[in-house]
């Protein structure tokens, strides 16, 4: 039988569709407990390539025939072999396309609204790791906001658009991914903004993002307001988009809140953290769509593969919004957080420009999930 | 240490590391050491936990200039 490549951008389809799916998956058990291809109607099997050096048969058995079956491993190689061999046993599989490092890397453009006069807000989801970036095209230009480094993705987009990059936003610096905006800036000549607060350390150029800024995009001007809001990093913004997005970086996602303890100072910013999501965010209108910069589960994909949801819903429904007590919003918020992510104080050294790790090494950097937030 | 025979799989992506790994390893008699060189960077867990799950004992472990070495005994 034969044997089928699988792209990462077709595993998302079929994850936005909630189609069912067996994954194989040959990696390390650890490597599999850390991090995995998740949705709905996924069914697993992890087993270590090297247990099936001798063959396949004895897992023959647990393999369903009416699945569509996909191998995955770390970059690719194992997962072909082992679908070679189930292939040669008479099974019809897949193998995913530059394996769990092409998963981490690809990025599934998603539009999530109209601006005013024909301007248009992409989200752009990384869906193996959970990131979110925006693009807000108007009249001919472009803002990104929250890249990852695969820049190419980013460049091509605005190309097919036929929009140049003017302005690049981060709305904190990130820990748990490596920022692409120093670079997208650099490449299209863009101004790269950054949150004063948080840029204390780094070693580059950049234009200081304070609270009240307007940065405009395109000639009919679609305003991105800044609106500090401290409580994952100090320097934490948020932007709010022709009144009717509030791009929330790490402090609002869908089903939880910011962490704030990545540069190791949760009690110290836990105030400002509880200031943000209590008294900032009320202020502002419920009818705002909140467009985070991360996910964490599958569950938090709208049918269309968006990540997006009212303010006025998330002050309902959101947990973290809705612990009365200080004291209790302190605890959970500062014990019994999960792991931090891989790497994170690399990540954000990088992100500072300190070090300057080499493309593979920023890879390695950057595998296993986000983890910017707590539930 | 009294090393039987060595391994080069340098510059060898995954799954090969432990694919010559493993021929070479059904070749060599119980008690005897194999030496395995390798680049790739998902050699060290995998080798480990491959060396664990097939019942051989790691040895030894080491990373020289990007180089990572195995020590291993056949059981």
């Amino acid at each position: 039988m034969a044997v089928n490549r699988m792209t990462a951008h077709e595993v998302t389809q079929k994850i936005i569709d909630k189609r069912e799916l067996f994954i194989l998956d040959v990696r390390n058990e650890d490597a599999f407990e850390d991090w995995k291809i998740e949705g709905e109607n996924i069914e697993y099997l992890n087993i270590p390539y090297f247990e099936l050096l001798d063959g396949v048969d004895e897992i023959f058995e647990k393999i369903p025939s009416n699945k569509d079956i996909l191998v995955v491993c770390a970059k690719e190689g194992s997962s072909v072999m082992v679908a070679e061999m189930l292939s040669g046993a008479g099974l019809n599989v897949s193998y995913l396309q530059g394996g769990m490092k092409a998963w981490s890397e690809h990025l599934e453009p998603v539009k999530v609204g109209d601006l005013k006069d024909g301007g248009e807000i992409y989200q752009f989801v990384r869906i193996g790791k959970g990131c979110l970036s925006y693009m807000i095209l108007s009249d001919g230009e472009a803002a990104i906001i929250d890249a990852t480094r695969m820049t190419d993705i980013f460049l091509d987009f605005a190309r097919k658009k036929a929009v140049s990059v003017t302005n690049v936003l981060d709305t904190h610096l990130h820990a748990d991914h490596i920022s692409g905006g120093r670079k997208l800036a650099e490449l299209t000549g863009a101004s790269y903004w950054l949150p004063a607060k948080d840029a204390v350390e780094v070693t580059f150029q950049y234009n200081a993002l304070e609270d009240g800024n307007v940065v405009k995009i395109g000639k009919t001007a679609i305003e991105i307001q800044a609106l500090h809001s401290p409580g994952h990093t100090i320097g934490s913004t948020s932007f709010v988009v022709e009144e009717k997005f509030l791009l929330s970086g790490d402090i609002l996602f869908i089903d939880s809140i910011g962490r704030p303890d990545l540069a190791g100072k949760a009690e110290d910013w836990v105030g400002d953290l509880r200031e943000t999501l209590y008294s900032r965010y009320k202020e502002l209108s419920g009818d705002l769509v909140v467009l985070p910069a991360h996910f964490m589960r599958m569950e938090e994909l709208n049918d269309d593969g968006r990540v997006a949801e009212k303010l006025d819903v998330l002050f309902t429904k959101n947990h973290g919004l809705n612990i009365e007590d200080e004291t209790d919003f302190r605890k959970i918020v500062t014990e019994n957080l999960p792991p931090q992510p891989n790497a994170y104080q690399e990540i954000r050294e990088t992100n500072m420009g300190k070090i300057t790790p080499k493309e593979e090494e920023q890879r390695e950097m950057e595998i296993g999930p986000n983890r910017c937030a707590v539930r | 240490m009294d090393v039987t025979k060595v391994i080069d799989a340098k510059g060898l992506a995954c799954p090969m590391p432990i694919v010559r790994t493993k021929k070479a390893m059904d070749e060599l008699e119980s008690g005897q050491i194999l030496e395995v060189q390798a680049t790739d960077k998902g050699a060290k867990s995998d080798l480990t936990a491959w060396a664990k799950s097939s019942g051989h004992e790691l040895l030894n472990f080491s990373e020289e200039n990007d180089v990572f070495l195995f020590w291993i005994k056949k059981s």
